[in-house]
């Protein structure tokens, strides 16, 4: 952390983006958390994801629980509409939330301990009732704020700075998002701008539950040797299965790709995703095949990183409810009270 | 790219861009924090060990620090500027180099003293200015016996006869000269060399020509012969108010020419009782050589500068002046970018006048060098130097100054001196004059704590501060009332903090670096970028800013664990310290790199931590 403000001088060249703002404009307060820390690596993807997206700040609710990551909202979109909830409840009140206003876009900010231990109900709602949102997870598989006790992600024998070894089986959030339905997953590491950026630009435009587990190292209590949340052992053990780019409109491949090495997926509103396959073999639109390759892969000690599932017509909770199109915030008195013969009218019609 | 070899002291010098750009390389943020701290003694002696005259530069110095100050480049674009409309500017470097003269409280005993005893070599100095000084300041008080002859009664040359006292006053100068000569110098004041020979038949060890570039460049139209009582030169003209023998001058005056002599002769005139004053020059205004800031001051007094215009003719009735007629020209530029003046056609412009001040240039003058002593000219007669060592072709006999090179100012005049006096001191020793002394080099980290170091690392968002006038009424009024009237402290304490400490270097040791990429990421102006090995135009193109400017380096790591290398443009760097502060295994150090130049007599220091650690490293893993 620091005590200093960051400098307002930026870069005499910082571009603009379309609505006239530099990337600058899309940060918060300086961070807090320990020097090094993934997390704050992820805040300058979500900055330059928002940044490159051009979305006016003020469209966007970040929420978040308790823990290192939660602190994270703070850091980025200083100019967006904020919660710090409570430990594990974020889920719910990002769907209170949505449910009321369907028309700001969503970000959810939670970590291992948030949202693999005391929150796991609540991610498992969320994601299985199709929440529209991006649910990020600042993966580094200790307990930080509490000086780095092994949380429900750490893997099994895996080592902890004071040499203890951790002999429970992990939660793998990944997986768990795939069975509950969530229609975007991917998993990236904090290390890794080049994927982590267009991850979240595509989680951003996709509708839906959107999720991505972010590999985030603590460099204070788990990036040592033992540690399979470090910088080193995720960089050895990496197994990207697609780079990918997003395209806002449909465009002609400019680059020269071999046959097969390519494959688009359709967003909803009409961009795309273009993903560069590292493995030919590998199928993002296939659920089951996803399962397959994270459970083989996982027992090889690999960490799998890219775009591992996408649905791109998928249904969200207004859908599936069928709500009104209106945020209540735009509706009327008369529409959101219609009045006790209306209530009448509605009980009758149950009975 | 090869990796950057820090060690070699050029490569942090350089990013020091005002001291790198100083001909003296004064280190000027170590006396600016010295200001901030308000240790005013010290910051004095830091100019003084390295330009000599401290209080007559902060006043006069032509500031080749202040057009490289890193401070325009990063004001560049800011949202503060963007909203005020307010023009990028450096930090007021030779303001603050006044300050310590003016706050300073008596450092005559921290000053050398003579030497104990002489080493029995004499040295001549020949003109009593910068230059001479300098090489005297230097070697009297390691026991060289100096002898400085100066036409005039008093010691400075140019910086007494020729700038005018409203922004010199004579008070400065008396001081500092007097610091150099109570070092055991002999002056004798008074004295005109008329001969070379003679001097040479003398048995001085060495002969230093510091006499300056004493002619003033005629004007040479039609009418100018018969005006000539109302028509003067510039730097004669200047000399003669110095001195008191001018008093007064005509209520109409020309001045020609546009460099700095035209503005302090347009200048002065106005308070000799010029009420019509016209700069007249060939040229576009922003093409002048005079200093913007010296342009700002004369039409800060009301004197209108027209461009473009050649002198033509000069009217006179019954040898009196009456006017001057100019012709009007424009720039042409031919593909090699060499300019001519194209006459426009249209009519002549005329100035109706009572003086002319002819300010068009200056030249050298050695008519009392004979050309049989060895001492080489060129076909413009100006004598064959050596821009390293001072040397002439005769062993023995050096240059410096506007003497050496045409007419530069005060600060080159100090720089060639220091070198001079290393050459006449090696030479005295038997030594090789061709080697010259490296530089004092210390490369010292600056960490006190987790976030604490040790200098001021925020940054401040204020607009350069502007020096406080002297009332143009009153001023114009008393040609020895100094205009500026220099910072006072709180104003010199704000300044100071715009400095943004360039010499304080981010430092980075690749075998620590873990890539978490918190340097990148808390960057502000984004100099900072891990990316695959590339050459220098190929990795200007992909770093997270594009780094266009090649005179700025590019500090570039060994290969990393990942094999990518970290990059890092110097050229907008803050030195705000926060990529050290927010790197978690200490890969981003802040080290203060002082660079001292070596002077005569100097023992070169060399202090690099780094460079043993590095060097221990390799060791081990050689072993």
């Amino acid at each position: 952390m620091t005590y200093l403000a960051k400098p307002k001088l930026h870069h005499p060249d910082l571009p603009k983006n379309a609505l006239g703002f530099t990337r600058r404009d899309y940060e918060g307060p300086v961070s807090t958390l320990c020097a090094g820390c993934g997390h704050d690596s992820i805040s300058a993807a979500i900055i330059q994801a928002f940044w490159q997206l051009a979305i006016p700040p003020h469209r966007v609710a970040k929420l978040s629980g308790i823990g290192c990551s939660s602190k994270t909202p703070t850091y980025f979109l200083g100019q967006s509409h904020g919660f710090n909830s409570v430990h594990g409840r974020m889920p719910s009140v990002l769907t209170g939330a949505n449910a009321a206003n369907r028309d700001l876009i969503y970000l959810g900010v939670s970590g291992d301990g948030d949202s693999a231990s005391i929150g796991l109900g609540q991610f498992a709602h969320s994601m299985r009732r199709g929440v529209n949102m991006v649910y990020i997870v600042e993966n580094n598989g200790v307990y930080g704020l509490t000086k780095g006790q092994f949380s429900a992600t750490a893997d099994k024998g895996s080592k902890a700075k004071t040499g203890f070894v951790n002999e429970d089986e992990p939660i793998d959030l990944v997986l768990l998002a795939l069975q509950l339905g969530a229609t975007f997953v991917a998993r990236s590491f904090s290390g890794d701008k080049e994927q982590l950026v267009p991850l979240i630009e595509a989680a951003v435009r996709h509708k839906g539950a959107a999720f991505i587990d972010v590999v985030s190292p603590c460099v204070t209590f788990n990036n040592h040797s033992g540690s399979t949340k470090s910088y080193d052992y995720v960089r050895a053990h990496n197994d990207a299965v697609n780079r990918l780019d997003v395209i806002l409109k449909r465009e002609p491949i400019a680059a020269d790709y071999p046959p097969g090495s390519v494959q688009e997926v359709m967003l909803h509103d009409g961009g795309l995703i273009r993903l560069r396959k590292l493995h030919p073999e590998y199928d993002p639109t296939d659920r089951l095949g996803a399962i397959n390759y994270l459970h083989q892969r996982h027992a090889a000690g690999e960490v799998v990183t890219g775009l591992l599932y996408a649905h791109p017509d998928a249904a969200d909770l207004h859908d599936m409810q069928n709500t009104v199109t209106t945020p209540l915030n735009a509706l009327s008195d008369a529409e959101l009270v219609p009045g006790a013969a209306a209530l009448a009218a509605f009980n009758a019609a149950l009975r | 790219m090869k990796p950057t070899d820090i060690a070699r002291p050029d490569y942090f010098h350089k990013v020091v861009d005002c001291q790198w750009a100083c001909p003296a390389h004064t280190p000027v943020p170590e006396y600016i924090r010295l200001i901030a701290a308000g240790r005013y003694d010290d910051a004095y002696l830091v100019n003084w060990k390295s330009n000599v005259f401290p209080g007559i530069l902060g006043r006069t110095c032509d500031r080749p620090c202040e057009p490289a100050c890193r401070r325009g480049r990063v004001e560049e674009g800011s949202v503060e500027h963007r909203k005020s409309h307010l023009k990028p500017e450096p930090v007021a470097i030779c303001r603050l180099k006044r300050v310590t003269a003016d706050y300073k409280d008596d450092i005559r005993p921290r000053l050398p003293k003579p030497a104990a005893t002489k080493n029995g070599k004499r040295i001549a100095l020949v003109g009593g200015g910068p230059a001479s000084l300098t090489v005297a300041r230097d070697l009297a008080p390691l026991g060289y016996h100096c002898v400085v002859f100066e036409a005039d009664a008093k010691p400075g040359g140019m910086m007494r006869s020729q700038i005018p006292k409203f922004r010199l006053p004579d008070t400065v100068i008396d001081e500092e000269c007097g610091y150099v000569l109570d070092l055991g110098v002999e002056f004798r004041g008074g004295t005109r060399i008329d001969s070379m020979k003679a001097l040479l038949g003398e048995g001085y060890d060495a002969v230093f020509v510091g006499s300056g570039a004493p002619r003033g460049r005629e004007l040479d139209v039609p009418g100018r012969k018969e005006a000539a009582a109302h028509i003067h030169l510039g730097i004669d003209w200047l000399a003669s108010v110095s001195f008191g023998h001018v008093k007064s001058i005509g209520r109409r005056v020309v001045v020609l020419g546009g460099g700095n002599t035209a503005m302090d002769c347009c200048r002065s005139a106005r308070r000799l009782g010029g009420e019509e004053v016209n700069v007249v020059v060939r040229s576009g205004f922003e093409e002048m050589k005079a200093s913007p800031w010296e342009k700002e001051d004369a039409q800060h007094e009301g004197i209108p500068i027209h461009n473009y215009l050649v002198p033509k003719e000069v009217l006179h009735d019954s040898g009196r002046l009456t006017g001057i007629v100019f012709e009007k020209v424009s720039a042409r530029y031919d593909e090699k970018g060499r300019r001519s003046l194209i006459p426009t056609g249209e009519p002549d412009v005329s100035f109706e006048c009572d003086d002319i001040l002819v300010a068009v240039g200056q030249e050298n003058a050695f008519p009392w060098i004979e050309r049989d002593l060895g001492i080489e000219f060129d076909r413009w007669g100006m004598p064959v130097v050596d821009a390293a060592t001072m040397a002439s072709t005769r062993p023995g006999v050096f240059f410096g100054g506007d003497a050496a090179f045409g007419p530069k100012n005060i600060i080159w005049a100090v720089a060639h001196g220091h070198d001079a006096a290393i050459s006449i001191d090696r030479l005295c020793r038997g030594e090789d004059v061709a080697q010259r002394p490296p530089p004092t080099f210390m490369l010292i980290s600056q960490k006190m704590g987790i976030h604490e170091w040790n200098y001021d690392n925020a940054i401040t968002t204020e607009q350069r501060h502007k020096v406080p006038l002297k009332d143009t009424v009153i001023a114009l009024k008393d040609i020895r009332t100094e205009v500026e009237l220099g910072f006072d402290p709180a104003l010199a304490l704000a300044e100071a903090q715009r400095c943004l400490n360039c010499d304080v270097q981010t430092v980075f040791a690749e075998r620590l670096c873990i890539e978490c990429d918190a340097c990148v990421d808390i960057c502000p102006m984004d100099c900072i970028t891990f990316t695959h090995d590339g050459d220098e135009d190929d990795l200007r193109q992909r770093l997270r800013a594009p780094a266009p400017h090649r005179t700025q380096d590019l500090y570039v790591s060994a290969a990393l664990k990942t094999a990518r290398i970290m990059v890092k443009d110097e050229d907008v760097c803050l030195h705000c310290g926060l990529c050290a502060e927010r790197c978690p295994t200490g890969a981003w150090d802040m080290k203060k790199s002082f660079l001292e130049m070596s002077h005569a007599g100097d023992t070169p220091r060399i202090h690099l931590p780094v460079h043993r650690a590095r060097a221990a490293v390799a060791e081990a893993a050689a072993e």
